[in-house]
């Protein structure tokens, strides 16, 4: 179980909603990942064209908890304003902080996604912080309320899968809340590593959104994720520096 | 009356007293939209009392695809 402040999930992915080729394909592709939250972005709506489509609303909303970013965001202020902006809309209560610093790396500014962190913990948010890898922002990320800290495996989108496995496994080791590795995800093998490392849940969206088939990567994913966290509860052999064999040396018919 | 919508002048008619009334004239009655009005974030129960007058600034947000 995956417990985010009063909520409970039995799945572990946590699914992005961008990019994907059509809705049928996301459609599809949500199903089998198996996932219980959706992240979305808060954007103007088109008001030249009230018909548009809308994954959302394609939604069955029972099914889904809906975990908002304030993606676009580049300053506390902001972050705190789209946070506000979702939850209005009286679906949620969880919000995925994103304050990107950087244009070209889209890194978190750490400061800021602090700040709006504890400002939206006391306004009541659920708040997931999406963060670098450095286990003394982390700290204080859950010092300041945080009900999930979210570091991220390497630069969105990049595909890059997880670059510094060790920091994120001081960060996991410390934490009191779960730690969820989000970004950077490119393979189901990344999503293994994060979850043997002890990760309580992956977000990913590029990933599958953009592979070549995105509904077989999304079962690849969830597959991936259960495998990555059975194999860690099940606690690995050590390392060793030379073979032991399995088969006994003793009773060997000569 | 001429107010402003998602960062463009809009010319509506005098008739649209309210944010309600205004979602309505643009046939987004029915979807999951956020409204905000100078700056001030409605909940979905308020936009009924909320007037609406000539100059207002008004954003209309919706969820999309995002990770």
């Amino acid at each position: 179980m995956l417990r985010i402040g009063p909520y409970e999930f039995s799945s572990r992915l946590l699914l992005g909603t961008g990019k994907f080729p059509d809705f049928d394909i996301q459609r599809r592709a949500v199903e089998v990942s198996e996932t219980e939250i959706l992240t979305f972005a808060v954007r103007r709506m088109n008001i030249y064209d009230p018909a548009q489509p809308n994954f959302l609303e394609q939604l069955d909303l029972q099914k889904y908890k809906l975990l908002p970013n304030t993606a676009g965001a580049s300053t506390a202020e902001e972050a705190v304003r789209i946070a506000r902006l979702a939850r209005a809309s009286g679906l949620c209560d969880m919000i995925k902080v994103e304050v990107i610093a950087d244009t070209k790396t889209l890194l978190p500014d750490p400061i800021a996604t602090l700040e709006a962190t504890r400002i939206l913990v006391e306004d009541g948010f659920i708040v997931l912080p999406y963060t670098n890898d450095d286990p003394v922002l982390a700290r204080h990320l859950q010092e300041a309320g945080a009900h999930a800290v979210m570091p991220g495996a390497s630069p969105i989108g990049s595909g890059q899968g997880i670059l510094n496995p060790l920091n994120l496994s001081i960060i996991i080791e410390e934490a009191t809340v779960p730690i969820i590795v989000d970004a950077g995800i490119g393979t189901p093998s990344d999503a293994v590593i994060a979850m043997e490392l002890g990760a309580d849940g992956v977000l990913l969206n590029t990933a599958v959104a953009g592979a070549k088939d995105p509904v077989k990567m999304a079962e690849a994913m969830m597959l991936a994720i259960k495998a990555g966290r059975l194999g860690y509860e099940a606690g690995r052999i050590p390392k060793k520096r030379y073979a032991q064999a399995s088969s006994p040396m003793e009773g060997m018919s000569k | 009356m001429n107010i402003t919508i998602n960062g463009k002048m809009q010319t509506i008619p005098d008739t649209v007293g309210n944010v309600q009334q205004l979602l309505e004239y643009l046939r987004l009655a029915d979807r999951i939209v956020v409204v905000e009005i100078n700056r001030d974030i409605l909940q979905k129960e308020q936009h009924a009392a909320r007037s609406i007058t000539d100059g207002d600034t008004i954003e209309l947000v919706h969820f999309v695809g995002g990770g």
